[in-house]
């Protein structure tokens, strides 16, 4: 399918809010709230300008004369299966077939397309169907009683008496059929209804149904139409160099050995990067490595990872600490006290399709052509760079080659305006894999102390956790901070651990990157380092009180059915109470409720004396609410594990010098197809409303594996990537791999290790 | 990757020189010059003469014999200005550093008279009576013909004079005495012109010039003593210099290069790779790209032949390359022999971030340089290159193309690297490998 | 003056012999669908068939081709062991965002080409040079043993398992 894009060109409308309803409605499961949104009012005038369709009730749905029904995707498709449960949503309601339909990317306009609950046309934070759950269907719900109406006043008889079946009108008393074709034009005539009655779940046909996704066949032969894949009569090729230190500048360029490269266009200088442009890629690459660049490093030239973490330390024993959530007092009660520093670093996205835009910008309008997650904040910055209303950017949207939040930002965009600007033609800049990943918006790096104190049962009756981090939601959307300043996606997992903890008490502390330093939003978010330490420490509290991990986290879980149910799940496909023995073998659970849904992943592993970790068998049960498409939850729960795994193990990005020090998957590496084991992932039956899936796998994934090395290896992980220089059994070579590490890592393994002997250690508090 | 004034030479003709005729080949120039594409190459744009185009034929002279004697190699600092120094060699006993040999009259050499050049290249006694210490390789540039040194001065004075002080070298006592360089070298240099051989041909005698006065090979080929001086007894028998292992090159057949054809050692030598040898990478790669390229075939010949009369040197058994490891010959180019483990986790890695180039049956594919097949390196049981290239990866710009392997160094562990490199030896090597995580950490701070 | 044989179509490019084929294909002959991932052999999504070996033509310098067939993801599926993957990938639902599947798919199919019924440790052999980010790796097994035999060991989807919770659907 490759969906027509260069469709219209609407008026924008920024609405105010954002994220914050994201992070603060649905954390914590409330997901109904979302579900209250009502449908979009529609834009029939504007619809019709997009290949007239006969029939456009509103701004999802259009139906022409003859050919398929016409559904535009009001959320971007970048693997997570949107555009497939999105349709089926619509589909389900309109009562036709998933084979009969056509999807369309929606373009910026955020009147038509901002998701009720984030108030922003943004696809992210595991909000799509649970976003779009009653909207689509209303939708699709108030198309189908306009198409029915119109047919019932066609044939004077009751639109009660009428049914539907893949598009075709039955009246069966006259015995007479019209297609959603043939109503198309009538249907436009009717009334919109005020009010619609939604299907019963007992009578969906699709939904709940592991339907073909829509968007594979093309992706399977090469004919999907990625940003990179954009192109436009007269385009070149640019590549950008930035300047290796965030904030840094151009000094001086020598472009002279640049310009003469065969196929070399131009060289665009910029303030802090320089760019290439050429026939071809590789005339602009080979430009690009010729440029002989003098950088000044500016006011970052000296940031580095350990001194990050100092400050973090620091911070976190000195900062002012803002109270996310408190429950009795932490102060009361005495016990076996246990302390821990959980640490993990910055991150890269690295989505399989590195960054890139095409743009070409004249003097009267700028077309732009590119996969993002945040389509109007790319027309804004297009406006801003280029001075034209926001209502001369053209902006067409394609399938992203993976988003994992880094498509979540505008700045790729910004750039390739600057590029394209001064150059007339159209420009399709390509950022290098080595640029993609050093000038990343990176995921923050958190710190976080958390204790617990066990009472004579070995359950706590205190649980204090303070997180110190760097906030994204400041600068990507500082409405959505509470009064006093709390970054509520810092704290997400964290400020309601699913267990019945008498007293508790998580705060957060802010710790400011280097000025202008941007952070953003990483696959996971919030619950990806809270619950890696939430998970992680409860296993350290079980040992500690020398229970089972299991029958510990039951008992904490007997006033919460559903996370106890996929806890029981899990252990019974496992079968956890049958390990397996010998060697270096070992199992770790983990289980929460990320993003509305509920989840719980078991894996079992074996580290090898060397210390390396293999992945022998995973097993996930998963309780989301009502399933759209229960294969395209197996599919999120399967890809989120490796993509977490793939952080635990081997992620980080490190500054040294104010630069990052990782530039492809040779330094920023990758799980691979032999590391990957069996993932059985189970699906729990509910009713309740859906919750969101793209990042649970990758938000549990951690803190099993964490929990597993130590059933394996007595080795506590409180320190991500995982150090596999520590898990060695022979010290000797362990010392000799220790020597090895750079500073940083050296620092941070010897704050496991002094966290380790604290919680070993323990106190009577 | 250093800078390296790599384009004018394609500026120049046919050059005629003392010993032998030079006719550069054009064909071969046009290949070297950096941005190029076989075809017509742009003019050049980088640093080069004031007036390439009308460069005498002194200095032209001088730049081919700078590229022989890879000046460059050690006098430009990675990044930095050409000819202005700094690189750093880091010794047992310290850090030393090149210096500036620019015409810069205050850093550089740019007062420096003929007879201050030549002594320095000859002697190690720079201008003033301070004694060079032996980094600087005069004991095979003493060697060096009057003419050619001063062709090489006229060379570096023709280039733009970079104003860069020189940097401090770093020694330990008593190595930080430069005046003791005196009985080093009144022990050591053998202040000697090269005199032919009259039992070797003029083209033997070609090559051993090239060899010895000018490439000083054995700065690194032949094994040092105590003393770090060369081992005139074990000339060109191979030595590990700066966590790299330099092969043995004398004609013996199990250990040095006597297997080789002609062609497959010419080859080497003008374009870093050799078919059924492997691939150079690391200093010998530097020398390739800096150096040995742009050699004429006649002198690349005469190498050759010079090399065929050294005398063979015996090396250590169990690191005789085999041609044909069963391993390898159970593989086919995609997949490896059944039963085929070789260390579980050193396979494991490799056919993630290795098979791609190099295949299972070592041919390499994507490009002749990934063969593993053949090569030195990965028949040596203690994988000292092997180790080398996969911590800092390999970069050679040679014949038109840019030759690479990623750095694998960051992203694996000490472990890890162990295990590829076992698995790499045993597998295109024939032989256990007997690489621990002990030698690679060591090797991250080696080189 | 390069003359490629491209799924079966001739084509003459003019470009520098150190061009790499991933570039030609793409800037050039206009086939996108062949992708560009890391630029150093890491990842496979480059991957085409040369005379049936899976190469990453990333840093396959085109004057390295001589005249050796190129195919791509774009016809691959005219071949048989292209066409039984392509279909098996459907089937088992692997892909997500997609975007490495065009180098999973031709690394795929050149396996299935040398061995028609490959091990666990064929695929992992053949397969462990292509990335997914998305993770698909556990369906790109599957779909392999789907194209390979017929059959799966373990078809991942079940449609809702267990009754557990309230409200059970039909």
């Amino acid at each position: 399918m490759n969906a027509p894009l260069a469709l219209n060109r609407r008026d924008l409308m920024l609405a105010g809010g954002g994220f914050t309803l994201a992070f603060t409605i649905l954390r914590g499961g409330r997901a109904q709230a979302m579900a209250d949104a009502r449908p979009q009012a529609g834009d029939p005038a504007a619809a019709a300008a997009d290949g007239a369709p006969a029939f456009a009730p509103n701004a999802f749905i259009r139906i022409d004369r003859a050919g398929p029904v016409r559904l535009v995707m009001p959320n971007v498709e970048m693997g997570q299966g949107v555009y497939t449960g999105e349709a089926t949503l619509m589909a389900e309601e309109l009562d036709i077939g998933l084979d009969q339909v056509v999807l369309e990317h929606a373009p910026p306009n955020e009147a038509l397309y901002a998701m009720p609950a984030l108030k922003m046309q943004a696809t992210g934070g595991s909000t799509s169907t649970r976003a779009a759950w009653q909207v689509l269907r209303e939708a699709g719900a108030v198309a189908r009683v306009m198409l029915v109406g119109a047919a019932a006043k066609n044939w004077s008889v009751d639109p009660a008496a009428c049914t539907v079946e893949r598009g075709v009108v039955h009246h069966a008393a006259s015995g007479r059929t019209a297609t959603y074709g043939e109503l198309a034009e009538a249907a436009a005539r009717q009334p919109v209804p005020p009010k619609v009655t939604l299907k019963d779940p007992k009578d969906f046909a699709l939904i709940g149904k592991s339907f073909r996704r829509l968007d594979t066949a093309a992706k399977v032969d090469g004919s999907a139409i990625y940003g990179m894949d954009a192109s436009t009569p007269g385009m070149k090729i640019a590549v950008v160099v930035q300047c290796p230190i965030y904030g840094g500048r151009v000094k001086s360029v020598d472009d002279s050995a640049a310009r003469a490269v065969p196929g070399v266009r131009d060289v665009i200088h910029l303030d802090d990067a320089v760019a290439v442009s050429g026939d071809h890629f590789w005339a602009a690459k080979t430009g690009a490595d010729a440029l002989k660049i003098e950088w000044d490093g500016g006011e970052h030239a000296d940031f580095s990872t350990a001194a990050l973490f100092k400050g973090l330390d620091d911070s976190s024993l000195n900062g002012k600490a803002l109270v996310a959530r408190e429950v009795g007092d932490v102060g009361r009660g005495g016990g076996h006290r246990l302390d821990a520093v959980y640490q993990v670093p910055m991150l890269a996205h690295a989505p399989m399709e590195p960054l890139n835009a095409l743009v070409h910008v004249r003097p009267d309008a700028c077309e732009i052509w590119v996969g993002t997650q945040v389509p109007v904040r790319c027309v804004d910055a297009a406006a801003a760079v280029t001075g034209l209303p926001a209502d001369k950017i053209i902006l067409h949207n394609h399938y992203l080659g993976g988003g994992f939040g880094r498509r979540l930002e505008e700045d790729s965009v910004r750039l390739a305006v600057r590029i394209a600007k001064p150059l007339g033609y159209p420009v399709k800049v390509i950022w290098t894999r080595e640029q993609d990943i050093q000038h990343d918006v990176p995921r923050p790096a958190y710190h976080d102390r958390i204790g617990a104190v066990l009472g004579g049962d070995g359950l706590p009756v205190a649980w204090t956790d303070r997180v110190t981090s760097e906030s994204v939601m400041r600068r990507w959307v500082p409405a959505g901070l509470r009064k006093d300043g709390l970054d509520s996606d810092t704290v997400e997992g964290s400020a309601e651990p699913p267990y019945d903890f008498p007293n508790l008490r998580v705060e957060w502390v802010r710790h400011d990157m280097p000025n202008g330093m941007a952070v953003g939003w990483w696959r996971g978010v919030g619950p990806t380092h809270n619950l890696f330490k939430v998970e992680s420490f409860i296993d350290e509290c079980a040992h500690a009180a020398g229970k089972d991990p299991v029958a510990y986290r039951r008992a904490l879980l007997q006033k919460n059915p559903r996370v106890l149910g996929v806890l029981n799940l899990a252990a019974e496909k496992m079968g956890w109470d049958s390990p397996r023995s010998g060697g270096r073998i070992g199992r770790g659970v983990a289980v929460a409720s990320p993003f509305g849904s509920h989840v719980c992943t078991m894996v079992e592993i074996e580290v090898s004396a060397q210390g390396e970790i293999r992945l022998l068998r995973s097993v996930s049960a998963v309780d989301c609410g009502m399933v759209v498409n229960p294969n395209t939850v197996e599919a999120q729960i399967q890809g989120g594990l490796v993509f977490g795994w793939t952080g635990a193990l081997y992620s980080q990005i490190t500054y040294e010098g104010g630069a990052v020090q990782q530039s492809n998957f040779n330094d920023y590496r990758m799980m691979r197809m032999n590391e990957t084991p069996p993932l059985e992932v189970h699906i729990v039956h509910s009713s309740e409303a859906p919750g969101g899936i793209g990042e649970v796998g990758t938000a549990i994934a951690a803190p099993a594996l964490g929990n597993a090395i130590f059933a394996a290896t007595g080795m506590r992980i409180r320190t991500l990537p995982i150090d596999r220089g520590l898990l060695v059994q022979d010290k000797g070579a362990q010392k000799a791999v220790l020597t090895a590490l750079p500073l940083g890592a050296l620092v941070l393994a010897g704050a496991a290790v002094a966290g380790s002997g604290r919680s070993d250690a323990g106190e009577e508090a | 990757m250093k800078t390296r004034p790599t384009l004018r030479i394609a500026l120049l003709g046919a050059v005629t020189l003392g010993v032998s005729t030079l006719a550069l080949h054009e064909t071969s120039i046009l290949r070297a010059s950096a941005h190029a594409q076989d075809a017509a190459p742009a003019p050049s744009q980088s640093v080069q003469p004031a007036s390439a185009a009308q460069a005498s034929p002194l200095v032209q002279r001088g730049e081919y014999l700078a590229r022989a004697a890879d000046c460059v190699a050690c006098h430009t600092a990675p990044g930095g200005k050409a000819y202005a120094g700094g690189l750093p060699f880091k010794l047992p006993f310290g850090t030393m550093y090149a210096t500036n040999i620019t015409a810069d009259r205050e850093t550089g050499i740019g007062s420096w008279s003929d007879d201050d050049f030549v002594n320095a290249v000859r002697k190690g006694v720079g201008k003033g009576g301070k004694h060079l210490y032996p980094s600087m390789p005069y004991t095979s540039y003493t060697a060096m013909s009057r003419d050619d040194a001063l062709a090489i001065k006229a060379y570096l004075f023709s280039l733009p004079a970079v104003r860069q002080p020189n940097r401090a070298n770093h020694l330990a006592f008593p190595f930080n005495q430069r005046w003791s360089m005196w009985f080093w070298n009144l022990v050591f240099l053998k202040d000697r012109r090269f005199q032919p051989d009259p039992a070797l041909s003029a083209e033997e005698n070609r090559g051993a010039y090239l060899a010895t006065a000018l490439g000083h090979c054995g700065e690194c080929h032949t094994p040092r003593n105590l003393a770090f001086a060369m081992k005139a007894n074990r000339q060109f028998a191979g030595a590990e210099l700066q966590g790299w292992r330099a092969w043995n090159i004398t004609p013996d057949k199990r250990f040095g290069v006597g297997g080789w054809s002609d062609a497959q050692l010419a080859d080497y030598l003008a374009a870093g790779h050799a078919n059924g040898r492997g691939s150079a990478a690391g200093p010998m790669g530097e020398a390739v790209e800096n150096s040995l390229q742009y050699l004429t075939p006649q002198d690349t010949a005469a190498l050759v032949a010079y090399l065929r009369k050294i005398p063979a040197q015996p090396g250590e058994a169990g690191t005789e390359v085999d041609l044909q490891p069963a391993p390898v010959l159970a593989s086919s180019a995609w997949a490896p022999g059944a039963g085929d483990t070789g260390g579980a986790l050193g396979k494991h890695i490799f056919e993630g971030a290795c098979a791609s180039c190099h295949q299972w049956n070592g041919q390499g594919q994507q490009t002749p340089y990934a063969a593993l097949l053949g090569s030195q390196a990965v028949n040596d049981p203690t994988g000292l290159n092997v180790v080398q290239v996969m911590l800092h990866g390999a970069h050679m710009r040679v014949r038109g193309q840019t030759v690479f392997m990623p750095v694998f160094g960051r992203g694996y562990s000490d472990g890890e690297l162990a295990a590829v490199a076992n698995y790499v030896v045993s597998h295109f090597g024939g032989k256990p490998g007997r690489v621990t995580p002990e030698a690679v950490a060591k090797a991250r701070t080696a080189g | 003056m390069f003359t490629l044989n491209v799924n079966g179509q001739s084509h003459d490019v003019d470009v520098p012999p150190d061009m790499p084929l991933l570039w030609v294909l793409r800037d050039v002959v206009g086939l996108t669908g062949t992708k560009f991932g890391c630029g150093v052999a890491q990842c496979g999504a480059c991957t085409v068939h040369v005379a049936g070996q899976a190469m990453r033509s990333c840093v396959l310098p085109v004057s390295a081709l001589g005249s050796r067939p190129v195919t791509t993801v774009e016809a691959v599926g005219q071949t048989p062991a292209g066409q039984k993957v392509q279909q098996a990938w459907l089937e088992i639902e692997v892909v997500q965002c997609g975007y490495c599947q065009s180098g999973q798919v031709m690394s795929a199919a050149a396996l299935l080409t040398h061995t028609p019924d490959p091990t666990d440790a064929d695929i992992d052999a053949a397969m462990s040079g292509n990335i997914c980010r998305c993770g698909t790796y556990a369906r790109i097994r599957e779909a392999i043993k789907l194209a390979a035999t017929g059959r799966t060991t373990a078809m991942p989807t079940v449609p809702i398992a267990a009754p557990a919770g309230p409200g059970a659907q039909s």
